[in-house]
């Protein structure tokens, strides 16, 4: 299973708790985690990426392994600590506007 | 015995705050969507229990929120907005050209008649909220390079009275307006006010020719005239108006009323409710004649509606 950790207002959205665990079939990818993250609770939809282009919302980072994997390419495998569930998969809103 | 129910949209949250008709003591609840800026909420007068919601984030954007049982519970729904085609552009701050893009939505229509119908910015839903699609032609405003431009009219707040489908009162960026024929032509009814900038404007749920208004200073300050928080009510459709004033607050007030922040309810007498940038929601069970904080501590007020329940 992989974890996704998210943001505050997006947890309350969605109405859960702040990790979440979805079942993704290979390739884990940051493409193939959103796509299961939409799949699973269909609110959080557009409110990471796009709802058409699939790009990354302006003031949404994504980590793992303490590396910012933003600006990466999504169907860059993640790193094995994400894949086997031992690290998550980070979703951070930018800290700006309080 | 009637009820009362008043929906707040604020910075971070939206509330509920139910009382009897008597509208003395109120029950609160919320935050819902805690952490979200709401907008606008408002009540299906076709369905009082069917309840649209706009909250929105800088970080993610825009959904939609609907609630089925009289605001208890609430759940997501179409959330994709966009053009037919490619949009225009208007002139920036800058004078460049710059298309129109869909940033939020700032006001919920829900059908008089039609619970799966709403109207939202400058778009409609047939289902429910399902999907929108833009709803806003025939706007003009000739002091804009395109008069006939879809979007980009200063109209804050507009309101009518069921009765005279005609008559429609508007608080624009300066000047208070009024038409009685549908818009066709206008005439300005700012008379005595200490400011005719604002935000807000309602009209009386019993009497057509009485309209609420709060000023504020101007246009770069957003704030209430004079330091001092005063609801004016016209009784004569505009032009006189009295400042309402027991039991606000008369000096150092530098509160905003936002345009969707006051409405009126349908029992007599009418009661008439409002929030600020401060937080407080205020309401009169006596049409304007004297004023209570009933919620005093809320975050930021951004709308402001009510439904008057059997």
């Amino acid at each position: 299973m992989i974890r996704v950790v998210l943001p505050a207002n997006l947890r309350t959205l969605a109405g859960v708790g702040s990790v979440v665990e979805l079942d993704v079939t290979a390739p884990v990818t940051q493409r193939s985690v959103l796509d299961a993250l939409e799949t699973r609770y269909p609110a959080l939809r557009g409110t990471i990426r796009d709802a058409e282009t699939k790009k990354r919302r302006p003031m949404i980072r994504f980590f793992a392994c303490e590396e910012d994997w933003s600006d990466v390419s999504l169907d860059d495998p993640l790193p094995a600590e994400v894949v086997s569930g031992k690290e998550p998969f980070l979703v951070i809103g930018a800290i700006a506007g309080g | 015995m009637s009820k009362v129910r008043v929906l707040v949209g604020t910075r971070k949250g939206a509330f509920i705050l139910s009382s009897d008709a008597s509208r003395k003591r109120w029950q609160i609840e919320g935050p819902h969507f805690a952490g979200w800026e709401v907008y606008h909420v408002k009540g299906s007068p076709a369905d009082p229990d069917r309840i649209f919601a706009a909250p929105s984030t800088g970080w993610h954007g825009q959904v939609m929120q609907r609630s089925d049982d009289g605001g208890k519970t609430w759940e997501v729904v179409g959330n994709q907005f966009g053009y037919d085609g490619t949009p225009g552009k208007h002139t920036w701050y800058d004078g460049s050209p710059h298309p129109y893009e869909f940033k939020r939505v700032w006001h919920v229509e829900p059908d008089l008649t039609d619970p799966e119908t709403a109207y939202a910015g400058v778009f409609r839903t047939d289902d429910a909220g399902k999907s929108w699609r833009p709803a806003n032609r025939g706007l003009r405003s000739n002091y804009i390079p395109d008069p006939d431009a879809e979007v980009g009219h200063c109209v804050h707040r507009i309101a009518l009275h069921p009765s005279r489908p005609n008559t429609l009162f508007m608080q624009k960026h300066w000047d208070v307006m009024r038409t009685d024929d549908g818009g066709e032509t206008w005439r300005e009814i700012s008379g005595n006010l200490p400011s005719d900038f604002g935000f807000v404007i309602d009209v009386h749920a019993n009497e057509p020719e009485t309209v609420y208004v709060i000023p504020i200073q101007s246009d770069t300050l957003h704030y209430v005239a004079e330091g001092k928080l005063r609801v004016y009510r016209s009784r004569t459709g505009g032009n006189e108006w009295e400042a309402m004033t027991k039991g606000l607050p008369q000096e150092n007030c530098y509160v905003n009323v936002l345009r969707d922040a006051l409405a009126v309810d349908a029992l007599d007498p009418c009661g008439v409710y409002f929030g600020t940038s401060g937080g407080q929601v205020y309401a009169s069970a006596n049409a304007g004649d004297t004023w209570d904080a009933i919620a005093p501590n809320l975050p930021a007020v951004l709308s402001v509606e009510v439904q008057t329940l059997p």
